[in-house]
């Protein structure tokens, strides 16, 4: 979809005037069906998830991975050396079974530092960050996001978009500015 | 199915109002006004009072450096220790440091998960206190293995000679803990910062800005299917962060808790000095925000009520270190071993007695104490004074703990007081210049009150916000709601 300029158009987007009217807006949006849309807000909102009919975060899985990984890095770099490389005595301490537990504070900690790394970086991989621009930035009224500005953002590329009805939609749900953000 | 309004309910009803009814922003200050007022410490320039406090915290940290240099290239006898005293000042400094840290991360993590809104305001310029506290720990484990070029050792790296650590050894449980628990805070500390970073890149007016704030904001845009995996991050981060804390203090009792140094060797070690972390880290964030507040105008965001919980957690942990304090010497003397009874009246009566009584007494058991009373909580001062004599407290109580045990072994002949050189003093010093150096760049160049947080504690971030008082209450169970 073009604009009468030549610009490729990325979506509608529209301003709210309080985080209770973008929760309102959204819970109309996603009954309307859409699926490629999003809202922009400077700080989490309360049960925006439900509200866009967004099920929980995956993150979890990446933690879950990350920590298994830690655990296993640390047995093997504890009982590697200390088992197999240099065997080392001290104080005539015994070796056995009942000692196994001196190793656990470095596995805790490993398991810890991995799983910490995992959330760390699935983050930003899960939100396609970090990346270098974003159309939304090319609406000048957008800068206000990270202050006190809340968006709404229907993508053109949504089997549902049409001009008229994103239109109608934003203003029926008390969007302002209502506005064609380009893609370039 | 509602029963009828008795008059209890209606009492615990009209608690509840008058708890929710306090807000943690004052002034009913909007969105943009906090954003205004958070970035512009960061925007304007720095006040004069800066340059005077960052010139004389730069030249103790300068000269600090200068006596670690002086000490790697002549060697630890520059110090006072000596046999028996191999552990004094600067063992001292490093758990008076890690313990610092403890409370950003109580804060940003323990609180987090506890659901208080509060912390809002302070966890940001609190887990950057952790970052530099731990920096400055971890100075001195490095510098006083004597051959600090030697010190990569403490890493499980292959070498030529085939040489590995112990892993069994409560100083290499340390190497990990320490490590950790600062790449956790840094991490945390970064996730946090992201969303404030877009806000200072969207604001910035100079290309220097721009690009800097923009490559470390990472593109954020305050997109909500962002903030969903970020939120559970944060949520992770918190989770992890929480066991974390709590295990690295126990790491480092470990340190003493292993030996068979009497005062030492006791299991009370690692609750007590995770308490004592607390406690001394929460005096420290207040030493550091109460000029910050005032100097910055923060008072609309740091409120009297923050003060005050923090009062009452110094409290608490205040009571716990006391009551940790009387366990020790009910079990000297209840074990009936004689060396454990000799060290603990050593400890009051011997040669650091004045340190017991000033350090671990008054101002670690008695100050906090004023914390019982409203007005002393609600009064800066003395919360600024007795934030000042639990710092000064802890210190000492670290240093009882390693140099007075270490004073009076065994063997009476081969007793010896510790004295400290110049170049130990002036390395402690040196560790407060770079510590509060490093706070005053953090709070020049970085939003030192987390904007994105703040922002959620001020009513109109409900989305329910505006509806009438019954539908609110419905929805979100009403009593946590601040309207």
């Amino acid at each position: 979809m073009k604009t009468p300029f030549g610009h490729n158009v990325y979506a509608m987007a529209a301003e709210y005037p309080s985080a209770a009217a973008l929760y309102e807006a959204a819970k109309r949006v996603r009954d309307a069906g859409f699926r490629r849309w999003d809202v922009y807000s400077p700080f989490p909102i309360h049960g925006m998830g439900e509200a866009m009919g967004l099920g929980k975060s995956w993150l979890s899985g990446w933690v879950l991975f990350g920590g298994v990984s830690g655990l296993l890095t640390a047995a093997l770099v504890e009982f590697g050396p200390s088992w197999g490389l240099y065997r080392l005595d001290v104080h005539g301490k015994p070796w056995n079974f009942w000692t196994v537990p001196a190793f656990f504070p470095i596995m805790f900690e490993l398991t810890i530092l991995l799983s910490a790394f995992a959330a760390f970086f699935a983050w930003q991989g899960m939100n396609r960050l970090p990346r270098w621009n974003h159309p939304m930035f090319n609406w000048d009224r957008f800068g206000r996001v990270t202050n006190d500005g809340f968006f709404l953002a229907i993508e053109a590329r949504d089997p549902r978009f049409t001009e008229e009805g994103v239109q109608r939609l934003l203003e029926e749900t008390g969007g302002q500015h209502i506005t064609i953000v380009h893609e370039d | 199915m509602d029963s009828a309004p008795t008059a209890a309910t209606e009492t615990i009803k009209a608690a509840e109002r008058r708890v929710a009814h306090i807000p943690l922003v004052l002034n009913r200050r909007n969105f943009s006004w906090l954003t205004e007022r958070i970035s512009g410490v960061v925007e304007q320039p720095a006040p004069r009072w800066w340059w005077v406090a960052f010139t004389i915290t730069a030249s103790a940290a300068t000269f600090g450096l200068f006596c670690i240099g002086y000490q790697i290239s002549t060697g630890v006898g520059t110090w006072g220790n000596q046999i028996p005293v191999g552990w004094a000042w600067d063992i001292t400094n490093f758990v008076f440091w890690i313990g610092i840290g403890h409370a950003g991360t109580l804060i940003s993590a323990i609180l987090f998960l506890l659901r208080q809104k509060w912390r809002t305001s302070i966890n940001r310029s609190a887990e950057a206190m952790t970052l530099f506290a731990v920096i400055c720990a971890a100075i001195f484990p490095g510098i006083h293995v004597g051959r600090f070029w030697m010190a990569w050792y403490l890493a499980p790296i292959p070498n030529n000679w085939g040489i590995w650590q112990n892993f069994r050894s409560a100083l290499m449980w340390d190497v990990f803990a320490v490590s950790t628990y600062f790449t956790v805070s840094v991490l945390f500390w970064y996730t946090g910062l992201v969303p404030d970073l877009a806000t200072l890149r969207d604001r910035a007016k100079t290309r220097v800005r721009k690009f800097l704030f923009g490559i470390f904001a990472l593109g954020w845009r305050g997109s909500n299917r962002n903030w969903r995996h970020y939120e559970m991050a944060y949520l992770l981060l918190a989770g992890l962060s929480t066991p974390l804390v709590l295990s690295v203090h126990s790491v480092v009792s470990f340190d003493f808790a292993t030996t068979v140094i009497p005062t030492w060797h006791t299991t009370i070690f690692p609750p007590y000095f995770v308490a004592g972390a607390i406690f001394g880290g929460f005096a420290m964030v207040l030493t550091l925000l109460l000029p910050c507040r005032a100097m910055f105008k923060l008072h609309d965001v740091i409120t009297p009520q923050h003060i005050d919980k923090m009062a009452k957690i110094i409290l608490l942990t205040g009571s716990f270190v006391g009551y940790a304090y009387m366990m020790e010497f009910f079990v000297a003397w209840y074990s009936g071993n004689s060396y454990e009874r000799f060290a603990f009246w050593n400890r009051i009566f011997g040669p650091y007695w004045w340190y017991w009584w000033l350090g671990m007494l008054f101002c670690n058991c008695l100050s906090p104490q004023l914390f019982w009373f409203r007005w002393c909580r609600r009064n800066i001062l003395v919360v600024f004074f007795v934030s000042m004599c639990v710092n000064a407290g802890m210190w000492f109580e670290r240093f009882i703990i390693i140099a007075g045990g270490l004073i009076r072994d065994f063997l009476p002949s081969s007793w010896r007081v510790f004295h400290p050189t110049w170049v130990d003093i002036w390395t402690y010093i040196g560790t407060l210049g770079i510590f509060t150096s490093l706070f005053l760049l953090f709070v020049r160049f970085l939003p030192m009150i987390a904007m994105s947080e703040v922002k959620t504690a001020v009513p109109e971030a409900d989305p329910h916000y505006g509806e009438p008082p019954g539908i609110q209450s419905i929805s979100h169970g009403g009593k946590e709601r601040t309207r």
